[in-house]
C-alpha cells in the first residue's frame, strides 16, 4: 500500500483546509519558482523523465503532449486548456481536486503554462459541478491576490487563469468538443488532423490536459520525476485516484499506486466486496466506456494501463464499477447504452443512429424479447460504430456492449429463453423492429 | 441526443439585473478581443437562475444581442446543452436524479420511484403545487456517493428513498436542508473513516520535500556521442527503468542543483 506520505492530494476527503494557507502548509506553492526559472525545456523533460501518462482516460504520456507544442511562439498564442469536464460515468475524482486541492491544480497550471510558452489558461469545468467551481474560482482568486500567477507575478511568468463551464454534455470531455464548447458554440467534436497542438482554440496552439494530470506537476517536480517513476510498475508508473463504486462495502475515492491489484485496493479500502468475494459477478474497471470485466480475470490483476489493456478492457479513468451477482448485466449495460444515446453529439451517423439502435435492442433483450441471432447483429452493429466516427463516443458506447456480449452471451440467451417459454407472450417471435 | 424544444409559453422580454450585467461584462473579459461568443453558456447559465431556473426564447435572444451572435447559434447552445431548463421548473427545486449505470446499481430507480410518487409521473412536469419538478440526469459525477440528487447547485449523496422523502419534506417545510451525504459520511472518505491519509505527520503545517534526482548518466560512449537534437519519439521514450538505481538515489542527500540530464 502507498505511505501517506507519498500521496500527492493530502486533502482528497476534505478534512483540511483547502484555501492557499492550508495549501501551503501541506507543501503546495514551495519551490514554484525555482522550476519555472530552470525553463520550458526542462520542465517538459522532467515531466517526460516522471513517466507521467494522462488521467483522462487514454493514457497519453503527457510529457510528449507538451512537446508537441511549437518550440516558438508566433503571431498566434499559446493557450493550455484543462479538462475538468469530468462525467464519464464513475468517476469522481477531478471533483475532488477542485473542491479540496484546488491549488494544487492552480499550480499545475502555472507550470504547464510555463512548460509550453502559454501565458493563458482555461480551466473547463463541467456544468454540474457549481460549488466545485466556487471553490476553484476562489483558489485562482486567492492566487492572483497573492501575486502567484497573473501579470508580473512572483513566479516570472505572466499567467492569466480563467474558469470556463459548460452544462451538461459529456461530449465536451473530448478535447476538440471542448474546444468549440469554450468558443462558446455545440460541443461537437472537430476532425483530427489538424491536432490542437497546431490548430486548437481559437485556431491558435493548444494543449489539452485532465485535471489530475495538471495537478501531479507541482508534486513531481518538488520530489523529482525519479521518485514518481519509482512508483507502480514500467511504464505504468506513479499514484492514481482511484474512484470505487457499485457493490462494495464502502465505496470511496482513494489515492493508490498504479500497478496495485484490484484485491487489495478493495479489501484495503472498500471494506470488501458486497456478499465477500464469491459474490463478485464483474468489474468495469475504467468508467462506462471500457468493456466490464468477469471476475475471475479481475480479481487479481493489477490495475493499471497495460494490465487492464490485456484483459481487453482498459484503466481509463480508473473509476471501479463493482457490480455483485445481484447486478442484472443486461439492464446495467443497457443503462450505459442510453447514457450514450442521450449524450450522443448528432454529427456522425453511426453514433447518433446507432447509440439508439443499441439501447432499443438492449432494453429488449433485458426483458429477453429477442431472437438470438439479434446477438449476432447486435455485435455486428457495434463494430459498424466502431471506428467509425469523428470521436471516440462510438467507440466508448460500442466497447460496453462488445464487452457483454463477450462475456455474458449466456445470460443473454437465458434470458430469451425464459421469456419464450413463457406461454402467455404472443408476440415472441413474432418480428419486433429494432425501433 | 434528446429531443429538445422551446416552451410554448414565453414571457415578453428579458434583462439582467445590474449586478448580474457587472458580473457579465466581466465574464466577458475573460475572452480575447472578437471571441465574446465564448461567454455564451456562462451567461445563459446566468440567465437561467435570474429566470426562476429555466431559459426563456428572450433571454437567449437578449445574450444573443449582448455577445453579437446570431439567434439560431444561440438556440443551438441552448438546446445542445441539457443543464438549460426550457420550461418552468418547481418553485422549490428541480429535482436531478442521476440514473446512470453506477447509481442504478446502488438504488437510483427508489429514487425514481420516490419522484414519481410524489412529484409527477413524468419527468419535466412541475407538481400540482407547483413546488417540484424532477428529471432523470446522466452521470452527475458523485458516484462514489450513489444514489445521489442534485437539487440546485448542491447535491445530496448516499440517499435511501426514506432520507430522499425526507430530504423532499423538509424542502416544502422550509427546513434547513444539509448538503453531502446524507448518511453522516465524511465526503467521498469509505464509511467509518479514511484508511489513507491518517500520517498526522503531513498535517503539522510545514511539509517540505526532498527531491530524489535521477543518477547521474553512467559514462557509456553512446550515451556521449548522442545527438543533441534526437527526434522526439526517441527523446520521448520512457526512461529506462532499474531498480537499483532508485535505491541510490535514496541514498544519495539531493543534490542543490539537478544532475545534468543527457538525453
Amino acid at each position: 500500500m502507498l505511505a501517506d506520505k507519498d500521496r500527492i492530494f493530502t486533502n482528497l476527503y476534505g478534512l483540511h483546509d483547502w484555501g492557499l494557507e492550508g495549501a501551503r502548509k501541506r507543501g503546495c506553492w514551495l519551490d514554484t519558482k525555482s522550476f519555472i526559472d530552470k525553463g520550458r525545456d526542462w520542465l517538459v523533460n522532467e515531466i517526460k523523465a516522471s513517466g507521467l501518462r494522462g488521467r483522462g482516460g487514454a493514457g497519453f504520456p503527457t510529457g510528449l503532449k507538451w512537446s508537441f507544442m511549437p518550440k516558438v511562439v508566433g503571431e498566434r498564442p499559446h493557450y493550455l486548456v484543462v479538462n475538468a469536464d469530468e462525467s464519464e460515468p464513475g468517476t469522481c475524482k477531478d471533483r475532488e481536486i477542485m473542491r479540496h486541492d484546488p491549488h494544487l491544480l492552480v499550480e499545475g497550471c502555472l507550470i504547464a503554462g510555463a512548460a509550453m510558452a502559454c501565458n493563458v489558461g482555461y480551466i473547463y469545468v463541467r456544468g454540474e459541478f457549481i460549488r466545485e467551481r466556487e471553490h476553484l474560482q476562489a483558489a485562482i482568486d486567492q492566487a492572483y491576490e497573492a501575486r502567484l500567477i497573473g501579470k508580473n507575478n512572483i513566479h516570472g511568468w505572466d499567467f492569466d487563469l480563467y474558469v470556463a463551464h459548460g452544462a451538461g454534455a459529456y461530449i465536451c470531455g473530448e478535447e476538440t468538443a471542448l474546444l468549440e464548447s469554450l468558443e462558446g458554440k455545440k460541443g461537437q467534436p472537430r476532425m483530427k488532423p489538424p491536432f490542437p497542438a497546431n490548430v486548437g482554440l481559437y485556431g491558435a496552439p493548444s494543449t489539452i490536459n485532465n485535471v489530475e494530470s495538471i495537478a501531479v506537476c507541482g508534486t513531481i517536480l518538488r520530489r523529482g520525476a525519479t521518485w514518481f517513476n519509482s512508483i507502480g510498475r514500467p511504464n505504468n508508473v506513479g499514484t492514481k485516484l482511484f474512484c470505487i463504486s457499485g457493490h462494495v462495502n464502502k465505496p470511496c475515492n482513494v489515492e493508490e499506486e498504479m500497478g496495485i491489484t484490484f484485491r487489495e485496493l478493495i479489501e484495503k479500502h472498500c471494506g470488501g466486496v458486497r456478499g465477500g468475494w464469491d459474490n463478485l459477478l464483474a468489474v468495469i474497471p475504467g468508467g462506462a466506456s471500457v468493456p466490464c470485466v468477469p471476475a475471475i480475470q479481475i480479481i487479481d490483476s493489477p490495475m493499471d494501463f497495460d494490465s487492464l489493456r490485456n484483459l481487453k478492457s482498459g484503466l481509463g479513468t480508473a473509476a471501479v464499477i463493482v457490480k455483485d451477482k445481484s447486478t442484472d448485466m443486461i439492464r446495467a449495460i443497457a443503462r450505459l447504452a442510453q447514457f450514450y444515446k442521450h449524450e450522443s453529439c448528432g454529427q456522425c451517423t453511426p453514433c447518433r443512429e446507432g447509440t439508439g439502435w443499441m439501447w432499443r435492442v438492449l432494453t429488449r433483450m433485458a426483458d429477453g424479447r429477442a431472437e438470438k441471432r439479434e446477438i449476432d447483429m447486435l455485435l455486428e452493429v457495434t463494430y459498424q460504430i466502431e471506428g467509425h466516427t469523428i470521436c471516440a463516443l462510438g467507440d466508448a458506447a460500442a466497447w460496453p456492449v462488445q464487452g457483454l456480449i463477450r462475456h455474458f452471451r449466456h445470460v443473454i440467451e437465458e434470458r430469451i429463453d425464459q421469456y419464450s417459454h413463457n406461454a402467455d407472450h404472443e408476440g415472441s417471435l413474432a418480428r419486433v423492429a429494432a425501433e | 441526443m434528446s429531443v429538445r424544444r422551446l416552451d410554448p409559453v414565453q414571457p415578453e422580454s428579458f434583462a439582467f439585473s445590474a449586478e448580474n450585467m457587472a458580473w457579465a461584462k466581466k465574464t466577458i473579459g475573460n475572452y480575447p478581443v472578437g471571441k465574446q461568443a465564448s461567454a455564451v453558456i456562462a451567461l445563459l447559465w446566468r440567465a437561467q437562475e435570474q429566470n426562476a431556473g429555466w431559459l426563456s426564447k428572450p433571454a437567449m435572444e437578449y445574450v444573443g444581442q449582448m455577445l453579437d451572435m446570431a439567434f439560431i447559434r444561440v438556440y443551438e447552445v441552448a438546446t445542445f446543452y441539457t443543464m438549460f431548463q426550457l420550461s418552468p421548473v418547481g418553485r422549490k427545486a428541480h429535482i436531478q436524479v442521476c440514473g446512470t449505470t453506477p447509481c442504478m446499481l446502488r438504488g437510483a430507480e427508489d429514487l425514481k420511484k420516490v419522484c414519481q410518487r410524489k412529484i409527477h409521473h413524468d419527468p419535466h412536469h412541475v407538481s400540482a403545487d407547483g413546488n417540484f419538478s424532477w428529471e432523470e440526469a446522466e452521470c452527475l459525477g458523485a458516484c462514489v456517493n450513489a444514489p445521489m440528487v442534485q437539487i440546485w447547485k448542491d447535491t445530496y449523496e448516499d440517499l435511501t428513498p426514506e432520507s430522499f422523502e425526507k430530504l423532499l419534506d423538509d424542502l416544502v417545510a422550509g427546513r434547513s436542508v444539509k448538503p453531502g451525504p446524507q448518511n453522516g459520511r465524511q465526503l467521498s472518505a469509505p464509511e467509518g473513516g479514511p484508511t489513507s491519509l491518517n500520517d498526522k505527520s503531513l498535517y503539522n503545517g510545514n511539509r517540505t520535500f526532498k527531491r530524489v534526482e535521477a543518477p547521474p548518466p553512467p559514462p557509456a560512449p553512446p550515451a556521449a556521442a548522442a545527438p543533441v537534437a534526437a527526434p522526439v519519439a526517441v527523446a520521448a521514450a520512457p526512461a529506462p527503468k532499474a531498480p537499483a538505481k532508485k535505491v541510490v538515489a535514496k541514498k544519495t542527500a539531493p543534490a542543490k542543483t539537478p544532475a545534468k540530464k543527457k538525453r
